[in-house]
């Protein structure tokens, strides 16, 4: 879970890391008074689980309380870079003397934490990581160990010789913070040090690992404040694995392999997929209705395409489940369903013998997806 | 021979008494693996249809000799498990249990560095040898023993292409479901490492899919040290990309890590890579047929 910057900061405070003064803004005269409390001159910086807002416009220096309720007032009404905008955060402005860049993450092809640090921050790192790779300091830290000294000068080693016992700090809680908090992203950029020597995070990304949320269940109360799609969030509640996709194919599968390769797969016959569904295994009936009913509510679906590879799944089950999911939902589009796998034959009898209208039943997956796509184009 | 698991395996199933434990526990006895014993906390002395229960893996290690294990237990014990089973001496550790927090793995990740004990998993489906030991819930059924070995991130698509190699008569010397989450045990490196030794091994599969570098390592290391040929599945062309924040990810995989990415490695290195599932069976069987 990607958090907003705030709540970053608010993780960043509790771990003891330095922040700027600033207060969340969801309208225009909540900003206004913010910019006055920090003395008229503010930076408005517009809250989403995106990157490269500095670039899109949504970071913006305001001289005066009128101009900081100006541009909350404009940032609140853009849809930025596809995330809907609900809140603001304004902040003091700080005597900035340099600016660094500073970040640890779990890495996923060594199972250990990363830690980078480079002198040259508040630029787009990417780039710097490709041209001049030598200019960002790397440390890889053993998670049973954790940062040890030598990490930390290594780390620091290219920073101004005044700001570095305040980033080796910094760097310190901000392991402690991946750590108890269960992150796996912390990003620092920039990091910066101010004219009086201080280290202060101008910005903070933070992710949580989706999976330690039930032994967080402060940050996980937090997913109530990002926005969601009502179809997400109606397939969320019935624990269902969706993702919106735009295109008119609705996909339901069993398992997050054979769903992804679906979409390939329909993508090659060429039409393209509505969604990701992963019903996981064992469909139940009452799985696959509240499956059908998600989809289904999508208005830019024209044909469902089901595809089952039964393992420990009976496909048999499988087909008594849609058919059973049929007589509680009303099917609008044709339904192509493959079963194949165990019971599949039997499976495939039952559904030939229900003889629903609206199912047209496919032995194999690509003959299926052709199906489908047929269909689709068919009804466009 | 195969790799893994096979004739030696001596199972030990960790969370036997729950519901999923139980029931594949017994699908692998079906199979015709020696399953000698379970370990469930506090149930100690009892018996799973004739599988004596011990209250830790080291006393059932001592009275069964025990080698091999598979986890059942839930997210929040389950990296626990990995570790008792590690100091139990187990040799192969098969954990099936899927949500497991990351930084629990990254802790057990570290500490079976110094340990012989082999992981496979998390979050994964286990290991079969076909016809000999299935250690976890690979549907059995589906699997013939055969000369084709087999490594995949996903579960589900193991099964079918499995089938589908079943349905052309090709049998398969051991199928390894390394799992899918960012900190695992064994990967595609250390899998068809295992293939490339193994003398009933002639080809070798692996699917992957879309998300960190894994493929492209295993490319790299085809390229330069796996003669037998190898056939790929890549998942994840059509799926949308991740919500990803922060930079950093692609900052150190240096990949992007899409399917098409992955795809071009793996060619690079003489891999074949099919472009649907179906076509995994069809490219063994013409590599093996000429």
């Amino acid at each position: 879970m990607d958090l907003y910057e705030h709540m970053g900061k608010d993780l960043f405070r509790a771990q003891g890391i330095a922040t700027p003064r600033g207060t969340v803004c969801r309208t225009p005269e909540e900003a206004a008074d913010a910019a006055t409390s920090f003395g008229g001159r503010a930076v408005v910086k517009v809250q989403v689980q995106v990157g490269g807002r500095g670039k899109g416009g949504g970071v913006v220096l305001v001289e005066s309380p009128e101009r900081a309720a100006d541009e909350t007032d404009r940032l609140l009404r853009e849809v930025f870079a596809g995330h809907v905008v609900d809140r603001v955060l304004v902040e003091e402005l700080l005597p900035i003397a340099a600016e660094f860049y500073t970040s640890i993450l779990l890495d996923r092809s060594t199972g250990s934490y990363l830690a980078m640090m480079t002198a040259e921050g508040g630029v787009d790192i990417e780039t710097l990581a490709r041209e001049r790779p030598e200019a960002i300091r790397r440390a890889s830290i053993d998670p049973l160990l954790g940062p040890r000294p030598y990490h930390v000068r290594e780390l620091v080693g290219t920073l101004p010789a005044s700001a570095r016992e305040g980033a080796a700090d910094v760097l310190g809680k901000v392991f402690d913070l991946l750590t108890d908090r269960d992150a796996t992203l912390v990003e620092v950029n920039p990091l910066v040090q101010l004219e009086d020597d201080r280290v202060v995070a101008l910005d903070a990304k933070v992710t949580i690992d989706d999976n330690a949320l039930v032994r967080q269940p402060d940050l996980a109360a937090l997913a109530q404040e990002f926005p969601i799609d009502p179809v997400e969030k109606r397939a969320k509640e019935a624990g269902l694995q969706y993702v919106k996709l735009d295109g008119d194919v609705g996909i339901i599968g069993n398992g997050a392999g054979l769903v992804m390769s679906t979409l390939d797969v329909v993508a090659r016959a060429g039409a393209k997929a509505a969604n990701f569904l992963d019903i996981g295994g064992g469909a139940s009936a009452d799985t696959m209705a509240t499956s059908l009913e998600v989809i289904l509510s999508d208005p830019a679906v024209r044909c469902v395409f089901v595809n089952i590879f039964g393992g420990i799944t009976r496909c048999d089950v499988v087909a008594n489940g849609v058919l059973e999911a049929l007589g509680r939902v009303d099917a609008t589009v044709p339904i192509v369903l493959r079963l194949d796998g165990t019971n599949a034959e039997e499976g495939r009898r039952i559904i030939a013998e229900a003889q629903h209208p609206k199912i047209v039943s496919v032995p194999t997956m690509d003959g299926a997806a052709a199906e489908a796509a047929r269909l689709a184009e068919a009804a466009a | 021979m195969s790799v893994l698991v096979g004739p030696q395996t001596k199972l030990l199933v960790q969370g036997i008494t729950g519901k999923e434990g139980t029931f594949h526990t017994l699908r692998n006895r079906a199979y015709g693996t020696n399953v000698v014993a379970g370990v469930t906390p506090r149930k100690g002395g009892q018996d799973v249809e004739g599988i004596p229960v011990f209250d830790t893996v080291a006393e059932a290690v001592s009275a069964t000799g025990a080698n091999t294990s598979a986890i059942f237990v839930g997210p929040r014990f389950a990296g626990d498990a990995i570790l008792e089973a590690a100091d139990g001496g187990i040799d192969v550790v098969a954990c099936i249990t899927e949500g497991i927090p990351t930084r629990d793995m990254a802790e057990v990740h570290s500490y079976l560095r110094g340990t012989a004990t082999t992981l496979v998993g998390p979050n994964c489906p286990g290991v079969i040898t076909p016809g000999v030991a299935n250690v976890g819930i690979i549907p059995g059924e589906v699997c013939t023993p055969g000369r084709v070995g087999f490594v995949s991130r996903s579960g589900t698509l193991v099964y079918q292409i499995v089938y589908e190699l079943t349905s052309k008569g090709i049998g398969q010397s051991t199928c390894i479901g390394m799992g899918g989450d960012p900190v695992h045990g064994i990967g595609f490196i250390e899998s068809l490492a295992l293939f490339e030794s193994d003398p009933d091994t002639d080809l070798m599969i692996m699917t992957g899919e879309i998300g960190g570098d894994d493929e492209e390592r295993a490319a790299a290391y085809i390229a330069e040290r796996v003669s037998k040929p190898v056939v790929a599945y890549i998942a994840g062309f059509e799926a949308p990309p991740g919500k990803r924040m922060g930079h950093a990810g692609a900052i150190v995989t240096g990949s992007s890590g899409t399917a098409t990415a992955k795809t071009e490695a793996l060619e690079a290195a003489g891999v074949q890579v099919a472009r649907t599932p179906s076509q995994v069976a069809e490219l063994v069987a013409d590599r093996l047929g000429g």
